[in-house]
């Protein structure tokens, strides 16, 4: 057998295996494209050009990540407190809709005041969406997983009854279009680098959003209460944290940032509520979190990459099907799990002391 | 008696929406009773239903459709088992990732074989099967086949040292192991069968609808789940809940046209869901080892 080096650091061994899930996954998707008789090369080197290699390719890659950070940032602390948020889809869908109605609404409010309140109104809407599991876990004890694929479904029911039978534009799936004193401006109208490409200020919401939940979670009694619940719920009580409001919390602020995903493409893209208009990023974002072990600051990273995956399938769409990013992001998922249980696995037996 | 509920077409209707939920709940239960959860079922129904379209299109026979159908269904679970019993790495997190690839690789497939991505070719489907022309219930073969897959699975749960086995292993592994009991193996097992259960509800979807489109699972191995947790991990129980399921949707069918009621009808599983986890209509509790991977 190889002989492994052996990393004492935990930060550094969570990095290799990350690397080596997105090796694997590169891997396994250049063995599709030969498969199906394309060239791996002709195929990367059109993806880099399109989507690196120049700034509309650029402007695209950050607009395609912007959402898969709040959604990675909505996987990852929930993550953080030892719970599984696989709401995100529904928590956005809910966040994004009332974004754009208070946007449309209140349309003749000034932007120093519509624009906060339309991103307020995808907090509370998103986060509200999300405490509900936190409490039906925290109060009768049932798993949040079940709860959120299942509210998944009804917050799309949901919206799709209001979109179809109360804020309607007939003839389309969307809701009427928000006020022009609700839009985010593009990143073009500051830096003609980013000319016709959507990426809009929400990303700096994004960033923003990434360095506060860094030090929240790192400098805070609250987000140290975070971690201890999920390192240790039994521990953490005796501790007297109070783990059911820590958990009714923590899916409060993940449903929230879950909600601004609508800050992206309601606020700074299409400007209205679009039925299906998230594409499941808030499933992907689980994967950005789970490749960035839940950093705040890594999910910018790998919601970067996943974004340079979601962008580039589209320009490689003629040679090969566009899907071929979906099974490169799921390969990276099954295999970051089972790298991490089989590098630590390893790591660990190079730890003990030799019999 | 003259209300459509009554009538022969809405029974067959109800059965007809049921089938594609009743035979993964059931594939469900087998698989969380051994203490895997699967939530790839939803990604299972998928390649199977491709699987089924693929193999009925190439040979023009639905009987080799369903064959391949469930041959896929039990090679994607195994997919999970390997990720989860084998690596024991978690079993949402791979449950998710199945579904993401199955998404991507039936619509990558479609794409590449019937040039599109969102529809395959017309194929083959059952009608070519009504061999009881008097007796419409038995046309559809996949009901006869579900209620003796619901025995059998009851024969095998409750009355078979595997099932014994698979039970004892989805509620304490360790004591299973202890009594030397293959937890791996017997997990494995499990996963596997619900592997059959769930192709076969891929195949019908296929052959139902004549062609495979993308997506079309459609939420109904998310349904399928719902079905098994009201079922309270019986099998029994999860096709009750799953004609229950499809009664209801019968009905908002029926109901068309009326303000908000085809939402309400399409929530209201969910909704149920959530209330009997909760412990308002008489608590379901899940097997003690449900989804927590057995290291020794």
């Amino acid at each position: 057998m190889i002989k492994l080096p052996r990393f004492r650091s935990p930060s550094l061994r969570n990095a290799i295996s990350s690397l080596l899930a997105v090796i694997v996954a590169i891997a396994i998707s250049t063995i599709i494209i030969v498969v199906v008789g394309k060239n791996p090369f002709e195929v990367y080197s059109i993806f880099l050009r399109e989507t690196l290699g120049n700034p509309y390719g650029i402007g695209q890659v950050l607009f395609k990540a912007t959402p898969l950070m709040f959604t990675g940032f909505a996987a990852g602390i929930c993550f953080k407190a030892g719970l599984f948020n696989i709401g995100a889809e529904g928590q956005l869908l809910i966040g994004a809709f009332c974004t754009a109605i208070i946007g449309y609404v209140f349309a003749p409010l000034p932007p120093v005041i519509l624009v906060p309140l339309c991103i307020i109104a995808g907090i509370i809407g998103g986060g509200l969406w999300g405490i509900i599991p936190g409490f039906i876990k925290a109060t009768f004890g049932a798993h949040e997983v079940i709860n959120t694929i299942m509210m998944n479904f009804i917050a799309a029911g949901v919206v799709n009854y209001l979109v179809g039978n109360v804020f309607f534009v007939p003839a389309t799936v969307h809701t009427p279009e928000i006020g022009i004193n609700a839009n985010l401006p593009r990143l073009e109208s500051f830096a003609t680098f980013f000319h016709g490409s959507p990426v809009n200020l929400s990303i700096f919401l994004a960033l923003g959003a990434s360095i506060l939940l860094q030090f929240y979670l790192s400098r805070t009694t609250f987000g140290y209460e975070i971690r201890a619940t999920g390192l240790s719920q039994d521990a953490s009580r005796y501790a007297r944290i109070k783990t059911s409001r820590v958990m009714i919390w923590t899916f409060f602020l993940s449903g929230a940032l879950s909600g601004l995903v609508g800050t992206n493409y309601v606020l700074g893209y299409k400007h209205y509520f679009e039925l299906g208009f998230s594409e499941g990023v808030g499933f992907i974002g689980i994967a950005v979190a789970l490749l960035a072990r839940n950093n705040p600051i890594a999910i910018i990273v790998t919601a970067l990459f996943f974004g340079i995956l979601e962008y580039g399938s589209l320009t490689i769409n003629v040679i090969i099907p566009k899907e071929l990013a979906n099974i490169i992001q799921a390969v990276a998922i099954l295999s970051i799990i089972t790298l991490t249980k089989v590098f630590d696995r390893y790591q660990i037996r190079l730890m003990e002391p030799a019999k | 008696m003259n209300s459509p509920i009554f009538q022969l077409a809405f029974i067959l209707q109800v059965l007809r929406i049921s089938i594609p939920y009743a035979l993964p709940a059931m594939g469900a239960t087998v698989s969380e009773r051994g203490g895997v959860v699967n939530i790839a079922l939803e990604g299972t129904l998928l390649i199977s239903a491709f699987a089924t379209t693929l193999a009925t299109y190439l040979t023009g026979s639905p009987l080799i459709g369903i064959v391949c159908g469930i041959f896929a269904g039990v090679i994607t679970s195994l997919l999970h088992s390997l990720v989860t019993v084998y690596f024991k790495a978690d079993q949402i997190v791979s449950g998710i990732g199945i579904n993401l690839l199955a998404l991507g690789l039936t619509k990558f497939c479609c794409q590449l074989i019937f040039n599109s991505s969102s529809n395959s070719a017309r194929i083959v489907g059952l009608e070519t099967w009504s061999f009881l022309p008097n007796y419409p219930l038995l046309n559809n073969p996949f009901v006869p086949i579900a209620v003796v897959l619901l025995i059998g699975e009851n024969f095998l749960l409750f009355r078979t040292r595997f099932g014994l086995r698979l039970r004892a292993v989805g509620e304490n592994p360790e004591a299973a192991d202890t009594l030397g009991i293959n937890v791996q193996k017997v997990r494995n097992a499990g996963v596997a069968i619900c592997g059959i259960f769930t192709g076969l509800g891929g195949a019908w979807l296929a052959l139902d609808q004549h062609c495979f489109t993308d997506g079309m699972s459609a939420g109904r191995g998310f349904i399928a789940l719902a079905a098994m947790i009201i079922g309270r991990w019986t099998p029994t129980g999860a096709v009750l809940a799953s004609v229950f399921f499809g009664f209801s949707e019968s009905l908002a069918i029926q109901l068309q046209g009326s303000y908000g009621a085809i939402q309400f009808f399409q929530i209201f599983p969910y909704l149920l869901t959530m209330v009997v986890l909760s412990g308002f209509i008489k608590r379901a509790v899940p097997p003690a080892a449900d989804g927590i991977p057995y290291e020794k």
